[in-house]
């Protein structure tokens, strides 16, 4: 037996070597910064490529001024309906017992495998002039397709998920005894609802919403296929930077992609910035 | 309040959590719902509490049919077994809501909710843990808010699941004569389940003693150690 010798080890076992250890963070400092930050340098550069005055220029046509506020409309309607949605979808899977829910459950994950052009498709389809919807729609004088009601409808299908989705491992988590207790305190279902649920599912809420938020200002394939792009009135920012692109417009249509890259940033920013001001309270009322 | 169960039963599905069962609990007693796990002792008290709503039967409270009345309307203090303490509000807002929750007509003033709070507060012996969270207590103390938040709706009755459940010998001890102690005091008609037969027997005036969805025997600590009703009652008590 004397010859088995054991070599103490310095650090404990799950702790890789330093080489190990310098060379996974630099291949991942590596991928952000070429998969990440570079693209995203290139297009403040390319919208800045012959100054400020020319960027905003092309910020200031019509055309762009029209986009950016159909963007911000559109998501202002679409972000808040699926906050909504996401909620009462949340809590019917983690509150209830009921035939089907493992089906639900897929369901909410279809926008995230079906491809945005076929999501579109199926939109105009439905809304179109060849369905009896669409038909009837038209006789009531009510345009989805090609207009501003299926940018919505567009942008709520493809968004659908991100609330959902966050809240509902956070609901199971933390199961139904809070809610139970304060019904049998005497709290009405609302007021439960108010008092409990939303206060515990606060962050993974903010954090889909920003995420939703993020998503529906970008989407682009649904709301090309069913916008039908009339300039000015049915184009959303990505769609107005596609078509600027391929008008050799470049620096508008870098200037327009670098105030969607900027939206996006902020959404992030005012995600960290709750996080941070809210730290102390977050670990307080975090799992007993 | 004086509590009559009249054949309840439970299905879950197909699966039958409760046998009709019938029970009568005397007012101001102090009861044990007394079984192994899957024996329906936790059904019967949430059934009692309005959580659950059996599939036959009839509850009974003070003689008038409660059975359809909702969980809000029954007033029945309920502590959670892992307490289920609101982990974003302080101990005094837990404490609290109960009176919060209440109609406009019927809710305290703010000051007479800050002095039932506290008297609930030295109630339990923890005067000084208000401005607390959840998170910043131990088990027993967690155990106590619940039952001082239980309280302060002024119940009819007092409902614990598993109420020492999840704590280590000694602090059970302590919290088992605690709840002596308050039941006297108030002199609710009180409801625990354990799977412990030591605390039952030790606790309760009356133990019910449940089995596969059954009734096995309801007597006095000292009935049911000397007259056992049955095999699994003798073999259960004795462990």
């Amino acid at each position: 037996m004397s010859d088995v010798s054991f070599t103490p080890r310095a650090a404990s076992v799950t702790t890789e070597t330093a080489l190990t250890r310098r060379i996974v963070i630099g291949v991942v400092m590596i991928l952000i910064a070429v998969l990440l930050f570079a693209p995203l340098i290139a297009v403040f550069a390319e919208a800045l490529r012959s100054g400020w005055a020319a960027s905003l220029e092309g910020l200031a046509s019509p055309d762009a001024q029209a986009a950016i506020r159909l963007t911000l409309i559109v998501a202002a309607i679409a972000v808040p309906l699926n906050a909504a949605f996401g909620i009462a979808a949340a809590w019917a899977i983690t509150k209830f017992d009921f035939r089907g829910k493992a089906l639900l459950i897929t369901l909410i994950d279809l926008p995230f495998s079906v491809s945005p052009v076929v999501a579109g498709l199926a939109l105009v389809m439905l809304f179109g002039t060849n369905s009896w919807l669409g038909a009837w729609l038209i006789a009531h004088d009510l345009k989805v397709v090609f207009a501003f009601p299926g940018i919505v409808l567009a942008t709520m299908f493809v968004t659908f998920p991100f609330v959902a989705r966050e809240l509902i491992p956070v609901m199971m988590e933390q199961g139904r005894a809070e809610e139970e207790a304060a019904l049998t305190l005497g709290a009405s279902g609302w007021r439960t609802f108010f008092t409990v649920t939303l206060p515990n599912i606060r962050w993974a809420l903010l954090y889909g919403v920003l995420l939703c938020n993020a998503r529906a200002m970008g989407e682009f394939g649904a709301v090309a296929v069913i916008s039908g792009k009339i300039r000015g009135e049915t184009t959303t920012m990505p769609i107005m930077i596609e078509m600027l692109y391929n008008e050799y417009l470049s620096v508008a249509a870098f200037s327009l992609a670098a105030v969607l890259a900027l939206l996006a940033l902020l959404t992030l920013l005012l995600k960290s910035l709750l996080e941070w001001r809210y730290a102390g309270l977050l670990a307080a009322t975090r799992r007993h | 309040m004086f509590v009559q169960i009249e054949e309840i039963a439970k299905e879950f599905g197909n699966q039958r959590a409760l046998h009709p069962v019938s029970l009568s609990i005397p007012s101001g007693a102090l009861i044990a719902l007394l079984g192994p796990s899957g024996s329906g002792k936790t059904t019967l008290l949430r059934i009692l509490a309005g959580l659950e709503f059996p599939t036959s039967g009839r509850v009974m409270f003070d003689a008038l049919d409660a059975t359809g009345l909702s969980v809000q309307d029954r007033r029945a203090g309920f502590v959670f077994q892992h307490y289920a303490l609101f982990r974003h509000m302080t101990v005094f807002e837990n404490v609290a809501y109960g009176l919060r929750a209440r109609t406009r007509g019927e809710r305290p003033a703010e000051a007479e909710i800050g002095r039932r709070v506290n008297r609930l507060l030295d109630l339990i012996q923890l005067p000084d843990i208000g401005a607390r969270y959840p998170s910043q207590l131990s088990g027993g103390q967690r155990q106590r808010v619940a039952l001082a938040r239980a309280l302060a709706i002024e119940p009819r009755m007092l409902l614990l699941d598993e109420p020492f459940g999840a704590l280590d010998a000694k602090v059970r001890k302590e919290l088992r004569q605690g709840l002596r102690e308050i039941h006297d005091t108030t002199g609710l008609t009180t409801v625990f389940v354990t799977h412990d037969q030591e605390e039952a027997l030790e606790l309760a005036d009356l133990v019910v003693v449940m089995s596969m969805g059954r009734i096995e025997q309801v007597g006095k600590p000292s009935d049911i150690r000397a007259n056992p009703a049955s095999d699994f009652v003798r073999a259960f008590t004795a462990a």
